[in-house]
């Protein structure tokens, strides 16, 4: 694939009144044309600062950002701000003109761009329509809600004609619903125009609707990078287990035994593997919390399960579970 | 009050809407593009540039500390200078001028600082140069608060031109230290003194609705 972006040992420091912080730490990673690759880490991960890195909202301090093969650091002032014109970018809180109107907030990146004022406002009805708002054109954004106001944020990118689109957060101030349509939106233009999309998350569940590829951020660094389904199947780093572990979003029972995951694929959520455990042992199991997500269209399960304390006993279970089921069986050494 | 005595209140009125008009004009003319320097020169603006904030950051305090009445008397050979006098309604423009660029300097300043980080950032990567974040960003978000801050302008104006009057400096101000004040007629004194007051009111309450009118984050 080609890469569209590309990025390496990309490191980053602020100063502060409590001295230097790191808030990205040798992180490097590929992404490429037409891919939808998600960043995810909890907040303070760096997440943001590495993608303000990328269209240089941010000057990193060591490392190489090649967006379509040229190296955004060598850029002077005027060629930067030509080619960021080819990145646009949402964010959770929209950052629309809020004294323009709808149409004029979307004619802004033609204006900025030197297009003649007629033909922009052509071409921004057409984006409107797009996201299905070309009736609110004459409105204000305080008229409009959320979901709308992202809508047309995402209109706006596309008076530009990126081909990336990085998306800060985006969905992190809306509701589940409007969260899911704006995705879709998301998915729609990624597939329509082939724009390289680039998602900041601290949601697993946004990753898992619609992201091929992602990495995990923790503490600057990169921890994990993988496909999703994988990621969601075998997390292998405890940053990205607390991600899944967070996103179910349940209240923590209190546990004292040892802890297994099981993660479920469509083929296998037919299978009583839980039922036949307790029928083979006679023993109960505990079940802590169970979930079922849909990742790129397919469903997949996870499961929390307390083990009997007696050790042989789990040992056993966790041998008959590899041995004679199909899901995939991890101990949790840091579930809380 | 005699026939004259109100037309000389008619006159007087018209000169102080003239300085006051004319030199709110002039101050924004040098304010505004003072107050965008100190916006973007600030830590936190768009190009940050301490030694450019430090410079203007000290003349605007020093311009602001002088009280009006002696930077009045203060700059008598510059305004000579310009207009060749420093007396009646034309040379006082001059030092309402200069008493209003630092002050409109910092309202200007504060406005821009209340206009979202976030939108900027949005311009910024769309690949907006600052000369365009300034007219397109800055200025337009910033309007509501932009005409406040003008309206305060006039209303303090105002209230220099009135302290003119002792310099005779002409207008209400002036009408009202001469026959008020010197001559003991109360009558006239109370009279220009509700005009004035009557005047920034007028100002503040037009001020106020136009800034209304154009704020479109609420009211629609």
């Amino acid at each position: 694939m080609y890469p569209m972006i590309s990025v390496s040992h990309l490191s980053k420091t602020f100063e502060s009144k409590s001295g230097t912080v790191t808030a990205l730490s040798d992180v490097s990673f590929e992404v490429g044309k037409g891919e939808i690759f998600g960043i995810i880490g909890l907040s303070g991960a760096g997440k943001s600062t590495l993608v303000r890195c990328l269209n240089l909202l941010e000057k990193p301090d060591e490392g190489k950002i090649m967006i379509d093969n040229e190296d955004m650091m060598e850029l002077n002032d005027k060629a930067l701000r030509l080619k960021r014109r080819k990145i646009g970018m949402i964010f959770q809180s929209f950052n629309l003109l809020m004294q323009d109107t709808i149409l004029a907030n979307v004619c802004f990146p033609m204006e900025i761009a030197g297009v003649s004022r007629s033909e922009a406002k052509k071409k921004a009805l057409d984006y409107l329509k797009v996201v299905g708002l070309e009736e609110k054109a004459r409105a204000y954004p305080s008229q409009l809600s959320g979901g709308q106001k992202q809508r047309v944020a995402i209109a706006r990118v596309l008076a530009s004609n990126p081909e990336i689109l990085l998306c800060d957060e985006a969905t992190s101030a809306l509701d589940p619903e409007t969260t899911k349509s704006i995705l879709e939106l998301i998915k729609d233009i990624n597939r329509k125009y082939n724009i390289t999309v680039v998602v900041i998350t601290h949601e697993m569940a946004v990753i898992q609707e619609i992201c091929n590829r992602c990495i995990v951020l923790e503490d600057g660094k990169l921890a994990e990078e993988n496909t999703v389904e994988e990621l969601f199947r075998h997390p292998k780093t405890s940053a990205a287990r607390r991600l899944i572990f967070n996103s179910t979003n349940q209240v923590r029972s209190m546990s004292s035994g040892r802890v297994l995951r099981i993660a479920f694929e469509e083929a296998n959520t037919t299978e009583p593997v839980i039922a036949n455990l307790i029928l083979e042992f006679k023993k109960p199991v505990n079940i802590l919390e169970s979930n079922i997500s849909h990742i790129n269209g397919k469903s997949r399960g996870q499961m929390m399960v307390q083990l009997p304390d007696d050790d042989k006993l789990a040992d056993k279970m966790i041998a008959y579970l590899k041995k004679n089921t199909s899901v995939d069986v991890a101990e949790v050494s840091d579930y809380e | 009050m005699s026939r004259a005595e109100i037309m000389m209140i008619i006159t007087g009125i018209g000169e102080t809407l003239l300085m006051v008009f004319v030199s709110t004009f002039c101050g924004y003319v040098f304010g505004l593009p003072l107050g965008i320097a100190l916006y973007m020169s600030d830590q936190d603006g768009i190009r940050p540039n301490r030694t450019l904030y430090r410079i203007l950051d000290v003349i605007v305090n020093i311009g602001r500390s002088i009280p009006f009445i002696i930077l009045l008397i203060l700059i008598i050979p510059f305004t000579r200078m310009l207009v060749g006098k420093s007396y009646g309604t034309i040379a006082t423009i001059v030092p309402l001028t200069v008493s209003a660029i630092p002050f409109i300097g910092r309202m200007v300043e504060s406005s821009l600082k209340e206009v979202d980080k976030g939108v900027i950032e949005a311009a910024q990567s769309m690949g907006a140069s600052d000369l365009q974040i300034i007219t397109k960003v800055l200025l337009k978000e910033a309007r509501p608060s932009l005409i406040n801050g003008a309206t305060i302008a006039l209303g303090t104006i105002v209230g220099y031109s009135a302290m003119a009057g002792t310099v005779g400096g002409g207008g209400l101000g002036d009408i009202a230290i001469r026959y008020g004040y010197y001559r003991y007629q109360t009558n006239i004194m109370l009279v220009t003194v509700a005009i004035i007051v009557i005047l920034v009111q007028l100002f503040q309450f037009a001020g106020n609705r136009l800034s209304r009118i154009m704020d479109k984050r609420k009211n629609q």
